[in-house]
């Protein structure tokens, strides 16, 4: 017999029974859909996550003062605090052939106010290389200017948001605005950004690094933001962040440097193993499907014990028979298998249009294991019919009407 | 073409067993006509059934076309029954879902045959069966009479030796028995295929040359002649 008649005689009989038919593909169909429409869940919550730390900078290392060690022991007597890190610190990285941009980081609370309007915001101090390694776009106007980082020039970028609550409607570029006790001319309006990890870039007032020092009367960082040249070079990078800061710190390495990188990967495995579990539970269901398949099977074997006494009959050997059913059962699954995966796909877009934040889509792993797991539960499960199809006796199976 | 040699089949039943074949002997020749008589249960079914490899022998043996056929494995009997053997039965036993052409062309598909040979073949076998104008009727489209005629043509789709028919005309009205009947004997006639005809109706039973009758498994009376059509 040739493979096309196989196929072609395995999709007649089914479309000669549709309602057994139908039955199992919408099992299958369902099962497929599960996990196409979870694992796609769980996937568009990995890449959120994962396209909030890209949008912080993919290359980025950030230094924190003080370090965070886990090793017992009582607490030092002599009350020793780390030292602060200083703007100097900051800029004497900048030294190092792997750290491609440094912005350094000061924030705090002030009350931002025009002639009659106030309100109390985030006050940001940086640097102009803040705007490449955060990834900002401007909306009007300039970013801070690049210079002397040391120099309190009296300008200011602001969020969306500050500019339609201080300004409203009018012209922002140029004006004058209070923050705290100081003057600060607007220079730009940034972009929305949206939240960022929960900080909203457009409720924020920024402004060069050391006016806020000034502001708050600080010498010291919040923190600093490093970006290395590329991700080859992360660990390098940090190593020679570290060796800088603790030969400006006497030799004592006090900071705690996080790379962006060993974070988001924390997180990537977090959200991987989270979809391939809700991937394995809608794995049940195509399981449960499968012993669907197996009975309906069974029900169509006895339903059509003269057809196959008929095709014994006439000269079709048992293997060929079993072969015949094990044909069934695969273009079943397949059919339910992408039936499934469409209405998969079409569940996940409903998803993405409902919360547009989760880029809703399955990873081509789960689409493939959906549609395998389909095709191998849909012919496993048929094995049983299918032998017991081949060994009907043609005798008994033709003495029937 | 036929040849049986002490051949037995027994069933068992509960404690006891049924002998269905009792050390039978029967030879028929290439071309031969003839019919199989007897009361239910005297053993012309299970004969059949032996005669077309659908069941083997307990004891004996079972030579088709001078090959042992008790010695044949699964697959070689499979490819025997495909083409040697043709059969036609009393409920027609035709795939409800295919149409008539189709239906005809069922064992040139087992068989592994081309399309265009089977187009080939099918359009020819149709024209002499008169279906011509029903090549793409349903079987629930067809009179009794027709899917009879389909049935024979699925008999003889792959050139067999032998057409085993059981009860052919037992579940059709008199006019189109006597129309398949015809069809059957003019097969044997002009194509000379050998014709083993199994029936209750004495009518059918009498027609050809040579009448086997057969009770509690054993052959009763073996007649040639006489009574001709």
């Amino acid at each position: 017999m040739r493979p096309t008649d196989t196929l072609r005689f395995a999709a007649g009989a089914l479309t000669g029974a549709r309602v057994r038919s139908g039955l199992m593909l919408i099992a299958m169909a369902v099962g497929v859909a599960a996990v196409v429409v979870l694992t796609g869940l769980g996937e568009g919550a990995r890449r959120y996550v994962a396209g909030e730390f890209a949008a912080l900078g993919t290359n980025l290392l950030i230094v924190l003062p003080g370090r965070t060690e886990t090793v017992g022991g009582a607490p030092p007597m002599t009350g020793e605090t780390p030292r602060d890190l200083t703007l100097d610190d900051a800029l004497a990285l900048t030294r190092s052939p792997a750290v491609h941009r440094v912005a350094p980081i000061v924030v705090g609370e002030a009350v931002v106010a025009r002639p009659g309007r106030s309100r109390d915001t985030a006050v940001m101090g940086s640097t102009a290389a803040f705007q490449a390694v955060r990834r900002l776009r401007m909306e009007r106007g300039h970013f801070l200017p690049a210079g002397d980082p040391r120099s309190a020039r009296p300008v200011a970028v602001i969020g969306t948001t500050i500019k339609d609550e201080l300004f409203g409607p009018r012209r922002a570029l140029g004006e004058w605005l209070r923050v705290g006790d100081r003057r600060f001319r607007v220079i730009g309006v940034i972009a929305q950004q949206g939240q960022q990890l929960g900080v909203s870039l457009d409720e924020l007032v920024l402004i060069p690094v050391a006016s806020a020092q000034a502001l708050y009367n600080t010498p010291s960082l919040f923190r600093v933001l490093v970006e290395a040249g590329d991700r080859s070079t992360i660990a390098h990078a940090k190593g020679e962040v570290e060796r800088i800061i603790a030969e400006r710190h006497e030799g004592e390495l006090d900071v705690t440097v996080i790379t962006q990188d060993s974070v988001m990967a924390a997180f990537d495995r977090i959200f991987r193993a989270l979809t391939l579990t809700v991937a394995g539970i809608a794995g049940i269901s195509l399981v449960v499907a499968g012993i669907l398949v197996m009975n309906v099977m069974l029900v169509s074997v006895t339903q059509r014990t003269a057809e196959i006494g008929l095709l014994k009959a006439l000269g079709a050997p048992a293997p060929r028979i079993q072969l015949l059913f094990l044909t069934e059962a695969a273009l079943l699954s397949l059919a339910g298998g992408l039936a499934g995966l469409g209405l998969g796909l079409a569940g996940n877009r409903a998803v993405a249009w409902g919360v547009p934040a989760l880029d809703s889509w399955p990873p081509a792993w789960a689409v493939a294991a959906g549609l395998g797991t389909a095709l191998g539960i849909g012919v496993l499960f048929a094995v049983v019919p299918a032998r017991r199809a081949a060994r009907q006796d043609p005798v008994q199976a033709l003495a029937r009407r | 073409m036929i040849r049986l040699e002490g051949v037995s089949r027994e069933f068992p039943m509960g404690d006891t067993v049924v002998h269905a074949l009792d050390d039978v002997d029967l030879s028929v020749d290439a071309g031969e006509y003839l019919s199989v008589m007897g009361p239910s249960g005297s053993g012309k079914s299970t004969l059949l059934n032996i005669l077309g490899l659908l069941d083997t022998p307990t004891r004996g043996r079972y030579f088709l076309a001078g090959a042992d056929t008790t010695t044949l494995s699964d697959a070689e009997q499979a490819t025997a029954r495909s083409q040697r053997i043709g059969f036609v039965f009393q409920f027609f036993h035709l795939v409800s879902r295919l149409t008539a052409a189709e239906n005809i062309a069922l064992p040139l598909l087992l068989a592994g045959h081309a399309p265009d040979e089977r187009r080939d073949r099918v359009r020819g076998i149709l024209a002499d069966m008169g279906l011509a104008d029903r090549a793409d009727h349903r079987p629930d489209q067809l009179s009794g009479g027709q899917r009879q005629r389909v049935a024979i043509g699925r008999a003889i789709a792959m050139n067999p030796d032998v057409i085993l028919a059981d009860e052919p005309t037992g579940n059709l009205d008199r006019h189109s028995g006597e129309e398949v009947v015809g069809i059957l004997e003019a097969l044997n006639r002009d194509a000379g295929l050998t014709l083993v005809v199994v029936t209750h109706d004495p009518a059918l039973g009498k027609r050809p040359p040579r009448r086997v009758a057969m009770l509690d498994g054993r052959i009763e009376a073996d007649r040639r002649g006489g009574a001709k059509p």
